[in-house]
């Protein structure tokens, strides 16, 4: 093998490492990326066609969370039982380079995620934008996959390895029926309506229902409550990061 | 005469709650040599490590790595290959990935062909961790911490759960590292492998440094025998006995360890003119160094430290 071929850049190796492990555990990546693809197919494509562009735009920022939630949260989890964690720590990769592998092969789930959904919405839905407004759409589920990185990896700092995809499911799924990503929140009775306004996945839907012109958001609430919960976790994470010194996990 | 210094833990202790884990360490490592970190356990081993490597904050007490203060724990990192005890590593990336990846954390890496070779790995170079045998993976986890071509290995049980023959594989290996000049802490419970590697061994027990010296220092404190024997005489006239270190009553008789069986025997021989069933054998050191270990208890039982078999 050439050596001087061989990336000497660690985020690089790390992001490498990441894409590997994915490809080579079908049984985890497959199930993960249908999951999404198959619920939006029942509601959004079989029962409630009509609202196929609204769906998608929901149901795909459903996915893009739960592919930053598991991916982080029960992957550090995982990693930290097997004590993978411990050694990248022992070692000299930089911490930003270890997160910046797992948030690569979260950022890939959420894009064909996305993708994928969309061709489903296009083909079998109906769903028809212009091109600017799919890139756009692609974009901001994607980038908007950021916070909900964070929020998993506080979460698999902080929860015991063993309990993380029982705790993780316990938090995504009413996140996501709260957020009123299954129905949409102004459905909802006032008292979860006005609860629905304060989680982010929310507003990440919502920004995805603007770019696709299905409604209009305010974008400075979006992007205030976006960033403002993105700080939350990222000083989460931190503080986890630093808590993992102090245990023996 | 002695090598430079190039790590020392002055008055370093840790404590998780209640539990003293380390209790007033001081410690000297010197360059170009293997020390030898003995002890059962919950000794306190690994938790040193992870001090030394900045895994954890110190709470009382000071380190200094390499001449420095207050180390940079990443800035150091970089100069220390890492081999952590039941670490996994991802199961899905093979042996020649993986080494790709600890390479690229490092300025400069070992040439990887030589490495495989090295570890005896050529067979397996392209298959995936999770795939390969406990004596493979070990020697694997030992290439990765050698590849980044480090000035100090720190190695915590490298050798447990390995069959003799993988044991003596990895031992030449850390021999080789030690004749190329890298400094090695090697923590193990096994009493025969601190006496191969190592220059200096330091036996710690319950968070505290037992002994320190050379291996034939360490090795003259420990009991060298086990005599058997059935006897009139009463457990405490058996203790008194010259050299006699530690006496337990089994169902037919006795057994004592001792320092020096040729002084012991004589004695019991003057002591007791009706004994029987003699049996002279040499103790095997685990429990020889059990027995020095708890003698040097200040009363409690010493029951939660175990010591694995070889």
């Amino acid at each position: 093998m050439n050596t001087a071929a061989i990336s000497r850049n660690p985020s690089l190796q790390l992001i490498q490492a990441q894409w590997l492990n994915l490809v080579r555990t079908p049984s985890y990546t497959i199930p993960t990326l249908l999951f999404p693809l198959m619920f939006y197919s029942f509601f959004g494509l079989l029962m409630i066609r009509v609202q196929a562009l609204w769906l998608l735009c929901t149901f795909a920022t459903f996915g893009v969370m739960g592919a930053a939630l598991f991916s982080f949260g029960v992957g550090i989890a995982t990693e930290r039982a097997q004590g993978w964690m411990m050694l990248l720590r022992a070692s000299p990769a930089p911490v930003g380079a270890i997160v910046a592998g797992k948030a690569f092969g979260a950022m890939l789930f959420a894009l064909i995620i996305v993708v994928v959904m969309a061709v489903l919405g296009a083909t079998f839905g109906d769903v028809r934008l212009a091109t600017s407004q799919w890139l756009l759409l692609t974009g901001v589920l994607v980038a908007g996959a950021l916070p909900f990185c964070l929020m998993g990896l506080a979460l698999g700092l902080w929860i015991k390895p063993n309990a993380a995809p029982a705790v993780l499911n316990l938090i995504y799924l009413p996140l996501g029926f709260l957020s009123g990503l299954w129905i949409p929140a102004m459905q909802f009775p006032p008292l979860l309506q006005a609860i629905a306004e304060w989680l982010p996945p929310y507003h990440l839907a919502a920004l995805a229902l603007d770019v696709t012109g299905a409604k209009t958001a305010d974008w400075s609430a979006a992007m205030l409550n976006l960033g403002a919960f993105t700080l939350i976790f990222g000083v989460m994470t931190a503080l986890g990061w630093k808590r993992l010194d102090g245990t023996r996990g | 005469m002695n090598p430079p210094v190039l790590a020392e833990c002055r008055e370093l202790s840790y404590r998780y709650g209640a539990t003293t884990a380390l209790d007033a360490v001081d410690l000297t490592l010197r360059r170009g040599q293997v020390t030898a970190l003995l002890g059962p356990n919950g000794a306190g081993k690994s938790t040193l490590i992870h001090l030394l490597l900045g895994l954890k904050p110190v709470q009382s007490g000071t380190i200094r790595l390499f001449g420095e203060h207050a180390p940079d724990a990443r800035a150091c990192r970089v100069r220390i290959g890492t081999m952590l005890q039941a670490s996994g590593v991802q199961d899905n990336l093979t042996v020649r990935e993986l080494l790709a990846l600890f390479a690229s954390f490092y300025p400069e890496h070992a040439d990887f062909d030589e490495l495989i070779d090295e570890a005896r790995l050529d067979d397996v170079q392209h298959r995936r961790f999770g795939r390969l045998s406990g004596g493979q993976k070990q020697r694997a986890l030992f290439a990765l911490a050698a590849v980044g071509q480090p000035e100090w290995l720190i190695l915590d049980e490298p050798t447990t759960g390995l069959d003799p023959a993988a044991r003596r594989r990895l031992w030449r290996a850390i021999q080789a590292r030690r004749d190329a000049g890298t400094s090695i802490l090697l923590c193990t419970h096994y009493m025969d492998e601190a006496q191969r590697l190592a220059d200096q061994v330091v036996v710690l027990d319950r968070g505290r440094v037992l002994h320190e010296g050379t291996p034939d220092e360490i090795r003259r404190k420990v009991p060298q025998a086990r005599i058997r024997v059935r006897t009139s005489l009463t457990g405490s006239e058996l203790e008194a006995l010259p050299r006699v270190q530690q006496v337990e009553r089994l169902d037919s008789g006795w057994s004592l360890l001792s320092s020096n069986e040729v002084e012991t025997v004589r004695a019991l021989l003057a002591a007791d003119q009706d004994l029987a069933d003699l049996e002279i054998a040499a103790a095997d050191l685990e429990t020889a160094f059990l027995a020095l270990t708890e003698r040097r208890d200040t009363g409690t039982e010493s029951t939660e430290t175990q010591w694995e078999a070889a």
